[in-house]
């Protein structure tokens, strides 16, 4: 087997509101980085494959299967993950209190990526019917619950935000 | 961590073309959700990546001064659905890649990749084969244009030449106007699975909207690359608009069509659901033309 030298890269880009820096070695997903050089463990390896959106996170505002996209393509960009959805004191967000209000958890795998899911959902202000709510939450598995208390926590907490309940 | 190795990631499209000059045995990325996937099942263990990432240049989707549309190559699947040049002039190719794996890959997956693997059953390709979309390719001479059916030489083979990129998807302007199509992905599975057939059908009225001017039709897993079904083209354009139309136009497809039995399904069914499929796509275009039966 041929021998090569490891390659790295320096990139900066926002974790959860912060700018970082970090050197990385350019075979990493970015699933690795986030929880190996930021303990970020809400970013869970599920299929590694981008089947299942355990390791989903926003960037720039939208839904990534972090597992299959390098992490020095985060270079510049702004990277969200559900440690980012916390008060300055730990508190929940309205999505995660209706998580657990409407039980859409159980053993909580799936949760941190369906929840950044809803936040990219809910983010966009707009009004789906569940249809189209299935549909927009269509990327991750969940082996626990079944899907219909997720779809009512997201439903609820749209329908909160837009103000119609 | 992925097993390569060595990334060059290009900074502009001319960077890009130099490092596939440079090494002519590297696979190029763009949104990677079949290359890391593939990478990560051992099938490309240790390649060398190029990735084009990072190219804005190629990313949006713009329209030419002679009207023809341009799609970047780096376009993503949810970019492309939301975007309203799309939705105005070719809705259904939106529609079609709205289709793709789930909301996720929909972010990260390119046209340009969707189209550069090769793959018959890819959800944009046989919307773009039937629109007569044209693929644009920058290489160390400069650009070069090539229809759609021709970039395509066999199963997970397209013609991307040495030291070239694809850069764009273009639609003609004579391909879109007045025309209106209906793509149906047969799948197991609403979300994350593969095409069992793709069929994309569209067709243009005459202004009485009593006559097929033209009625274009395509599939995706009806032979190892998306193909064109010409013998039911012909037998539709400038005919009277009737349901003996479609029922002669949906039968007519299984003259060009050649599936294959696989553990996804066997040939006879996909003989059946290509005709079903063709009929239903033909007409719900006409309705969406404002014809009527």
């Amino acid at each position: 087997m041929e021998k090569h030298k490891i390659q790295y890269e320096t990139i900066r880009f926002n974790l959860n509101g912060e700018d970082v820096e970090r050197t990385v070695d350019v075979r990493a997903s970015l699933t690795d980085l986030l929880r190996n050089d930021f303990r970020m463990t809400s970013v869970k390896k599920g299929c590694e494959v981008g089947e299942c959106g355990a390791c989903n996170v926003l960037i720039d505002g939208e839904a990534f299967n972090s597992c299959i996209y390098l992490a020095v393509w985060a270079q510049g960009k702004r990277v969200r993950t559900l440690e980012g959805l916390l008060g300055p004191n730990g508190e929940l967000s309205d999505i995660q209190q209706a998580f657990v209000d409407e039980a859409a958890i159980q053993c909580g795998f799936c949760t941190p990526g369906f929840l950044l899911t809803a936040v990219e959902i809910l983010e966009s202000g707009k009004e789906y019917t569940d249809e189209e709510l299935r549909k927009l939450l269509s990327g991750h598995l969940c082996r626990c619950t079944g899907y219909e208390n997720i779809l009512r926590a997201v439903k609820k907490t749209m329908y909160r935000r837009l103000g119609k309940v | 961590m992925y097993d390569m190795k060595a990334l060059y990631q290009a900074k502009s499209v001319k960077d890009a073309v130099a490092l596939r000059l440079a090494h002519p045995e590297a696979q190029i990325i763009a949104g990677g959700s079949d290359v890391l996937v593939q990478m990560r099942e051992g099938k490309r263990a240790g390649a060398e990546l190029i990735s084009i990432q990072a190219l804005d240049e190629i990313r949006g989707v713009s329209m030419e001064e002679d009207g023809t549309l341009r799609i970047g190559s780096l376009t993503s699947f949810s970019h492309i659905t939301r975007d309203p040049l799309i939705q105005k002039y070719i809705n259904v190719l939106g529609e079609a890649v709205d289709q793709v794996g789930g909301p996720q890959i929909r972010n990260i997956g390119t046209i340009g990749g969707n189209t550069c693997n090769g793959v018959t059953s890819a959800d944009s390709a046989s919307t773009l084969f039937a629109w007569d979309a044209v693929v644009e390719l920058t290489g160390p001479e400069g650009v070069r244009r090539q229809p759609i059916q021709e970039f395509y030489i066999k199963a997970g083979k397209v013609d991307l030449r040495e030291g070239e990129i694809q850069t764009a998807i273009l639609i003609p302007k004579e391909s879109y106007e007045r025309c209106f199509g209906h793509y149906i992905k047969y799948a197991m599975r609403n979300a994350m699975d593969i095409a069992t057939l793709g069929t994309s059908v569209n067709v243009r009225l005459s202004a009485d909207k009593k006559t097929v001017e033209r009625a274009r039709v395509a599939f995706g897993v009806a032979g190892p690359v998306p193909l064109r079904a010409g013998t039911a083209e012909k037998a539709a354009a400038g005919q009277p608009l009737t349901m003996d139309l479609a029922d002669r136009f949906a039968q007519a497809v299984k003259e060009d069509i050649h599936p294959r039995d696989s553990w996804r399904a066997a040939k006879d069914f996909r003989l059946h659901i290509a005709v079903e499929s063709a009929k239903r796509a033909f007409i719900e275009s006409v309705r969406l033309a404002g014809g009527a039966f």
